[in-house]
């Protein structure tokens, strides 16, 4: 008898701990928790030179990173306090959903399908890329039009793949995907020769680039074949949240319009233009509209910098990435960024 | 008679009143765990906006697959890749237990084979294949055989019908016109044989002669679908891969292509499994004691006759029941192509197809239940196989 009602309880208790338990995950909170936690989670790519790359002591640098580090600027007031999670493409969604990651900075592409029916939601876009091919030069094709027959390495559950097959099948030419679920996989297996051609967006053919034996053997074939906006993602129930991945990004491609750096902001704080003080904080209170701190835009500028430095620390020309800025510029220098004001 | 009245007493122990309590909690708390955690997905999905539904299932997949047995391409439904999966993943299973099958057959007769070297060679076999973590075997096939055989223009061609390269293993294709002469022939031969073993049993009982009837169903097997194919103008067309250039790209195009990735695939999950198989032989066979041989020489069977009637039937028994989960395994392990890019139900519909429409419940649920159907499936033939081989107790 006492052996039955010992078990009992204990059941009972067990059923008691689920009663009041509650693994809901809680909505229109990321930023609480990123503060209550004291460090931001982070999903970024599995490699991408120059946008989210780890370098043999596990710092990760890149321009996706700086937008992590950003937001870990604003939210937190310290851009060294992100954990980086690395996602495959496959994955990277369902993580997000699930909660294990705050926001998503992957090169990933703003569609219509995802940005409604994924419940994400696409703040902005960092990065205007668009899908192209990279080839041996030994294969003798200077034009994505000359591309028949050929078998073409892809990363798997991305645009890319749809890209791929909606540009051969409009084209009228004949190929075959070879589908992997790692960037670095794809790129291994072009490279040792089982497809012809590899496909992805064009930074990352350029980043990629720089992983095969010998980068001078391969070229870039001129044809863009899609756009590409690429940008961070966040859950789709979390206004709050989107608002602060949005203006963080806003804040740092004003920054650069007027030319307020990491190094000069300081010397800044005397100047009398109400549009520089707005991004210092010194006038007016931006913090408040997404519950930041007032400082929270110029830790951005002062940790992180502006998008221009960014740019051209991780992808710029001097880079080994070397990619233009091309329409990344600023709308005032012939590019298509065009942040709205920050007031 | 007997299991009912041992089921009328466990039943009896089972309602006893101070037995019955922990029950009735146990069955409870798991229908309350299985409620919570649907009602809690349930939950997360309202808070996220997503719905939940096989809808999607009827639109365009907009992806291309590069190895499929139907005709698919991308603008087919997520419906279709599913199916082309599913195809894909039975076909490697299909090919990898006959492969596993015969290897492990060998294997495990070598085993015990008196030869001190053949016995030796497959005891490293089976040590080497059965202990090497599977992922690492695919890897191994994958990564470094096939990485390293040589480009398209540098194919090894033998005897100009197999072409051998880093994208693929290519042979010729045979194309029947009126083909269905030639099933034809084979049902005439299995309806023959049919009647002829029943014929031979009835010979065997009243005058003790033995009628070969395997072997005569051999011949029938060939003779009767090459008559029928020459009564039915049966053509047979070969086409050879050809080596095409398109500016400085080779590619072979026709004939019948292997990709690499199924190859890999293949390899491994038929070396791996064949080396359990093996063992499972081997036990088998040591399991019929030195008696029942001895017995059946004294009565007069040859050796042919006393392996297939006496050794092998019995074997049979302790064979088939590990022998099933290893066939349970290498079709669940199948599922490690995702690994190497074949496009098999977990890489093609878990995989892709699950993250370009995020429906991630729906489709982790059909492909778990698609797992476990193929699974029953192959426990139900095999443990009717097994039944009707058992030991009929007179």
């Amino acid at each position: 008898m006492k052996k039955i009602t010992t078990n009992s309880f204990a059941i009972l208790a067990f059923v008691a701990t689920f009663i009041f338990a509650t693994f809901s995950a809680n909505a229109n909170q990321t930023r609480e928790n990123v503060v209550k936690r004291g460090s931001l989670n982070c999903g970024v790519s599995q490699g991408v030179p120059g946008f989210s790359n780890a370098d043999a002591s596990g710092k990760w640098t890149g321009i996706d990173v700086d937008v992590c580090r950003a937001i870990a600027a604003a939210v937190l007031g310290d851009a060294t306090k992100v954990k980086y999670t690395p996602l495959s493409a496959k994955d990277r969604f369902e993580v997000l959903k699930a909660g294990d990651i705050d926001v998503l900075a992957r090169n990933t592409t703003w569609t219509l399908s995802r940005d409604g029916g994924l419940a994400l939601e696409f703040p902005a876009t960092n990065f205007y890329d668009g899908q192209g091919f990279m080839i041996r030069k030994a294969a003798n094709i200077n034009s994505a039009k000359k591309l028949n027959n050929v078998k073409v390495c892809v990363e798997t559950g991305t645009t890319t793949e749809l890209n791929l097959r909606d540009y051969f099948k409009a084209n009228k030419l004949k190929y075959e995907p070879v589908a992997f679920t790692k960037a670095d996989e794809a790129v291994a297996a072009y490279d040792a020769g089982r497809c012809d051609v590899y496909t992805t967006d064009k930074s990352g053919l350029a980043a990629n680039r720089t992983k095969t034996k010998n980068p001078a053997d391969h070229i870039i074939l001129p044809e863009t074949i899609s756009k590409e906006p690429l940008g961070p993602v966040v859950r789709g129930n979390d206004e709050n949240w989107a608002n602060i991945v949005r203006w963080t990004l806003n804040v740092m491609i004003e920054a650069e319009e007027y030319g307020i750096t990491q190094a000069n902001i300081d010397s800044l704080k005397t100047t009398e233009d109400p549009a520089i003080k707005r991004l210092l904080g010194l006038e007016g209170e931006t913090g408040k509209n997404l519950s930041l701190g007032n400082t929270w835009s110029y830790n951005i500028i002062k940790q992180v910098g502006n998008y221009g430095e960014s740019y051209e620390a991780n992808v710029g020309p001097k880079t080994p990435v070397g990619l233009a800025r091309g329409l990344n510029a600023s709308w005032r220098k012939g590019g298509i960024l065009y942040a709205p004001p920050v007031r | 008679m007997f299991l009912t009245s041992q089921f009328k007493t466990t039943l009896k122990k089972n309602l006893q009143p101070l037995n019955l309590l922990p029950q009735v909690f146990l069955i409870l708390l798991i229908i309350y765990i299985v409620y919570f955690f649907s009602k809690n997905t349930e939950i997360n999905l309202d808070s996220r906006n997503l719905n939940f539904g096989f809808d999607f299932l009827s639109n365009n997949a907009g992806f291309d697959i590069q190895f499929s047995l139907i005709n698919y391409d991308g603008s087919s439904s997520y419906a279709k890749s599913y199916l082309v999966g599913l195809l894909n993943t039975l076909l490697v299973a299909f090919f990898g237990i006959i492969f596993a099958t015969i290897l492990g057959f060998i294997v495990g007769i070598s085993r015990l084979s008196t030869n001190w070297m053949l016995n030796k060679l497959s005891l490293i076999y089976v040590e080497l294949f059965r202990n090497l973590p599977l992922i690492l075997q695919i890897f191994f096939w994958y990564f470094v055989v096939i990485r390293s055989l040589p480009s398209t223009e540098k194919s090894v061609i033998i005897l100009n019908f197999l072409i051998i390269n880093l994208q693929g293993f290519y042979i010729p294709k045979f194309i029947f016109s009126n083909f269905v002469f030639i099933f034809y022939g084979l049902i005439l031969a299995l309806a023959v044989t049919f009647f002829l073993r029943y014929y031979a049993t009835k010979v065997f009982y009243e005058s003790a002669k033995v009628i070969p009837v395997f072997k005569i169903f051999l011949l029938l097997v060939i003779i009767f679908p090459i008559i029928f194919a020459l009564l039915g103008d049966v053509k047979i067309t070969i086409e050879y891969p050809k080596l095409v250039k398109n500016f400085g790209i080779f590619n072979y195009l026709g004939g019948v292509k292997l990709v690499p990735e199924f190859l890999a695939l293949l390899f491994s999950l038929s070396l791996y499994t064949s080396a359990f198989i093996a063992e499972n032989v081997r036990a088998g066979i040591l399991a019929i004691s030195k008696g029942q041989k001895e017995a059946s020489k004294s009565l007069g069977f040859n050796n042919s006759q006393t392996l297939k009637l006496i050794v092998i039937p019995q074997a049979l028994r302790v064979i088939i029941p590990p022998t099933t989960n290893q066939y349970l395994n290498l079709t669940k392990n199948s599922s490690l192509a995702a690994a190497i890019g074949y496009p098999d139900l977990t890489g093609v519909f878990a995989g892709t197809a699950l993250s370009q429409t995020g429906k991630a419940i729906e489709i982790i649920f059909i492909v778990m239940m698609t797992y476990l159907t193929i699974s029953l499936i192959i426990s139900i033939i095999l443990n009717w196989y097994n039944k009707k081989i058992a030991l009929v107790e007179r």
